[in-house]
């Protein structure tokens, strides 16, 4: 007796929580492996998972098995030219060595264990416990995201909605207060009769009287009904807006002549995996991007990664776009404001101070977090050396790191966005 | 009239498959298989994709198991190897449980499906139910219920105790998982509903006998000396996760219980461990003789009895010893050899078959085979079964590597001087308790530090192999307290681990702990 079933439709990832556990437990090998694979590959390709790999000894699962040595006896087949009572030399590296426990159940001899994660993972590990920093107004904008929460009683609504005791509890009101009068009369009649029986039983006329009387009272009791329309009580909902942040992230960066093809690389890597980060981790944030050398556009994404233009560099004119959109664009009062600047730091020497007055008169204090990097092999710039003041007046909300090579963007980047602990 | 002249019409012409075709091929298959009497559970066949198989393959068979991060780890090794086209899955597996569960992979031609068909379904599903072992030490009926309880269960303790502590037990259970099975003791059946009911009950009762072990209140002066000086257990035990789960001391009734599920999963599946070559050399010969009937009957054509034979011959292929493919004796083609064998024996006895075997030589070959498939397990079925001819066509020889020694030595090969020795080495070799080291529980110490002592009885000289630290390190977590393990010869210690190693004491810390509650003294 055999039954065939079609099994094809029933889940196909039993093994997901296995797997996840895995994960779960190599996190630490993980991480590091994402670590270095956002080093060596190229910042824009980020389409594809990656392939881990954890030395095979830390996931080994041991066992209890014998090891080389003593006397092991094995039968082989494809015996060729062995007599009986040969001997033979051992060979290199040991053959013969069969009978050896069942540790080969994940592969003998295999050093590195290779599995591939998918790119959603991948992301995951790579922006994992990095967040925006003071990230705290909060606004209501009508629109977007609202919460449904209890709002009493209401005597409309929606069939399923229906509050069953408020109903009930309604119904048995009315139905005391409309039949009050007649169950009082009810009840006098009642005693009347009672009398009636007892003391003029042959008063037929009056009997009759009032058991019709009972009768159309009763009847006119039994009329009120038991549940009527307007008993229905309803439970209310209202919808409550949700306040949402609202953040905008300001990318600067200099494009100046003295930037380097190689530095300029590593600077549109650094805003690429910024872009990739924020795109990811919030819903609703907005990017302006400035590009600058001696005066400062705002561009958009396109020509911020792509555009070649170049020229001379004032620093300063790219901080003072950035106010005057912020000034336009994002009252402060309702915008969480973040800028990140990069730069090799290679400015003119007279507006190095301006950019620092600009940033502490008319940045710092609207904004939420800023951060700089500086983009050099060679010695701190000027423009650094200035951006210190800045940081001292504002140590929280300011930083500022050097990069050297593309390797350092995603070390650097994790340290100007790591999560702060509360 | 003989079987080519009856030609009948093929079942199938192309390769495709559909539920009717094989709705068809399992009813011819059995229809033949009833005419040898192959005495089977019921068959619930099911057909599942790729990615299905991947995940049964993960659970080691199981259909369904407790979540764990080595079955996600073996998930991705063979998820790996297969989209890498390094390795094909296997065309099937089939679960000791009735009805008897056997899952066909959607790609395979309808060829394939009823080699399955052939292989599991009357197979293996016959050997289940035949063969002593499985009859003995599991139950079929109720395995797939244990396996939802073992499930349920242990997703409870997740909740209850945190994914880590559970996991962290699981892990030392696993390390010991092949010590968790009684080898001579013939377990209870195991049934999830019995299991329920019970588990109350078995956590208070247990909890007392330990009590009653741990009991430090002096029971009157002067009876006492005579007892303490014994050994505790009085006889060693071979069941670690057994003693375990009846005697240490720190663990609480749900690790316990723990312990016990992977105790009897464990339990269920030792059989198949010690019965690999007459398993699967079982299910080949029927796939083979079965598949060569419906050929006969003229129900399927030339073109699929090609195809049949491809994949047959790449199943029992056997690399010889000097080829990069060899990676020890395939257990198709040794057990299919000596199934095959037995039937020549059977039915074209020659001299020599009926010098060595005088009561099979000539007997009814069909009773001969099911005798030797129901009443042996490998080591005594090869023993008993391995023919002077198989030896000739395997060229079967003898390796004995002594490291005291600087050349191997050929003991035996396959000539008249040679097949008892390599029988009787071939056997040796499968036999679980040689390929094991032979580790036991020895003594505890309960009055003093309540070390656990290990002894290892060591067979050839053969030494622990490197992992041994680790397993102990895992014994220790169970355990709770001081674990010693000693390496003898006869009566002589030769060699010692312990955990915590001697005189590192004073920091604890580095080995692996559970989080325990208070002893229960």
């Amino acid at each position: 007796m055999s039954y065939v079933i079609d099994r094809r439709l029933n889940g196909k990832n039993k093994s997901t929580v296995n797997r996840q556990r895995f994960l779960r437990r190599y996190r630490d090998h993980i991480k590091k492996a994402v670590e270095e694979a956002v080093g060596r590959r190229s910042i824009t390709d980020m389409e594809h998972g990656e392939n881990i790999s954890i030395p095979g000894r830390d996931i080994d699962e041991p066992v209890l098995h014998h090891g080389r040595g003593g006397k092991q006896s094995i039968v082989h087949p494809g015996n060729k030219e062995f007599t009986a009572g040969e001997r033979i030399p051992r060979p290199q590296g040991g053959g013969g060595g069969g009978g050896q426990g069942k540790a080969s159940n994940s592969g003998e001899g295999m050093d590195e264990f290779v599995f591939q994660i998918t790119q959603e993972e991948f992301l995951e590990f790579m922006f994992e416990d990095l967040e925006l920093p003071n990230l705290v107004k909060r606004h209501l904008e009508g629109s977007d995201t609202f919460k449904t929460v209890r709002a009493g009683i209401s005597s409309e609504g929606n069939p399923s909605r229906i509050n069953i005791i408020r109903t009930l509890r309604s119904a048995h009101a009315r139905r005391i207060a409309l039949s009050g009068s007649s169950r009082a009369k009810l009840r006098a009649a009642e005693i009347e009769l009672e009398r009636l029986w007892l003391e003029e039983p042959d008063n037929f006329s009056d009997i009759q009287e009032v058991e019709a009387l009972i009768a159309r009272l009763r009847g006119r009791i039994a009329r009120v009904p038991f549940l009527d329309t307007f008993d229905l009580k309803y439970n209310l909902l209202s919808k409550q807006p949700n306040p949402s942040s609202k953040a905008v992230m300001f990318c600067l960066m200099d494009v100046s002549g003295s930037m380097t093809q190689a530095t300029k690389d590593v600077a549109k890597r650094f805003f690429i995996l910024l872009y990739l980060f924020l795109k990811r981790s919030y819903d609703k944030i907005e990017v302006v991007f400035i590009r600058h050398h001696t005066s400062a556009r705002e561009v958009d994404e396109e020509e911020f990664f792509y555009s070649r233009e170049t020229g001379g560099t004032i620093v300063s004119s790219a901080l003072k776009l950035m106010q005057e959109i912020m000034a336009e664009r994002y009252p402060v009062n309702e915008w969480n404001i973040y800028g990140a600047q990069a730069s090799d730091g290679d400015n003119w020497n007279d507006d190095s101070p301006i950019c620092r007055d600009i940033l502490i008169k008319q940045i710092m204090p609207f904004v939420q977090y800023f951060t700089y990097v500086e983009i050099t092999p060679r010695e701190h710039q000027a423009l650094w050396y200035e951006y210190e003041a800045v940081r001292e007046a504002f140590d929280d909300s300011f930083a500022q790191q050097q990069l050297v090579s593309a390797g350092d963007i995603y070390p650097v980047f994790r340290e100007l966005f790591q999560r702060r602990l509360a | 009239m003989s079987a080519r002249e009856r030609r009948a019409q093929p079942l199938s012409t192309g390769s495709e498959w559909t539920f009717d075709l094989i709705r068809t091929y399992d009813r011819e298959i059995g229809r033949i298989a009833e005419r040898y009497a192959l005495d089977t559970y019921p068959n619930q066949i099911e057909v599942i994709t790729a990615e299905q198989m991947m995940d049964a393959y993960a659970s080691v068979g199981m259909p369904l198991g407790y979540h764990h991060w080595s079955y996600g780890k073996h998930f991705l090794s063979t998820e790996k190897s297969y989209t890498r086209g390094q390795m094909g899955l296997a065309y099937e597996i089939v679960i000791n449980s009735d009805p008897c569960i056997a899952y066909l992979m959607e790609e395979n031609t309808i060829c394939m499906q009823a080699l399955v068909i052939a292989h599991a379904c009357y197979g293996h599903n016959s050997f289940f139910k035949g063969n002593y072992l499985f009859r003995t030490w599991t139950d079929a009926s109720s395995i797939i219920d244990y396996l939802v309880f073992a499930k349920q269960y242990i997703m409870q303790c997740e909740e209850r105790h945190g994914i880590d502590a559970v996991e962290d037990l699981l892990d030392s259970c696993h390390a010991l998982m092949n010590y968790g099975v009684d080898r001579y003791k013939r377990p209870y059946p195991i049934s999830a509903e019995e299991e329920r009911r019970r588990q109350k009950d078995r956590e208070e009762h247990l909890q007392k006998q330990i009590n009653d072990l741990w009991r430090t209140i002096p029971k009157g002066a002067g009876k006492e000396d005579g007892h303490d000086s014994k050994r505790f257990p009085s006889e060693p035990q071979e069941n670690i996760l057994y003693f375990i789960e009846k005697h240490a001391p720190l663990l609480e009734p749900w690790q316990r219980e723990v312990v016990r599920i992977v105790r009897k999963i464990a339990q269920y599946f030792y059989p198949q461990r010690q019965t690999q070559v007459m398993n699967e050399g079982w299910a080949t010969f029927w796939h083979y003789t079965l598949m060569n009937d419906l050929y006969d009957e003229g129900l399927v054509s030339d073109g699929f009895m090609m195809e049949f034979l491809q994949s047959h011959t790449s199943v029992i292929f056997q690399p010889g010893f000097d080829s990069p493919y060899y990676s020890g004796i395939n257990p198709y083609t040794l057990g299919f050899a000596m199934y095959t064998d037995i039937r020549r024996m059977c039915e074209n006895p020659t001299d020599e078959d009926r010098r060595w075997f005088p009561e099979i030589a000539g007997s009814d070959w069909l009773t001969t085979v099911k005798f030797a498939m129901s009443s042996f397990k490998d080591e005594s079925f090869i023993l008993q079964f391995l023919s002077p001819k198989v030896i000739r066509d395997l060229k079967l020889f003898g390796i004995l590597d002594d490291d005291q020694k600087d050349e191997l030595l050929v003991p035996a090969i396959h000539d008249e001087s040679g097949y008892r020795t390599i029988r009787e080495l071939l056997a040796a070799q499968y036999n679980l308790g040689n390929r094991e080291p032979n580790v036991q529980i020895w003594n505890v110490d309960r009055r003093g530090d309540r070390s656990l002592t290990l002894r290892h009885t060591q067979h050839d000289r053969k030494p622990l192999g490197a992992s041994t630290d680790e397993v102990l390190k895992h014994l220790h977590r169970l355990w709770g307290f001081d674990v010693h393990l000693e390496t003898v010869q006869g009566d002589k210690v030769m060699h010692t681990h312990h955990v915590p190693a001697k005189g590192e004491h004073d920091n604890d810390g580095g080995y692996p702990r559970l989080d325990l509650a208070l002893p229960p003294i």
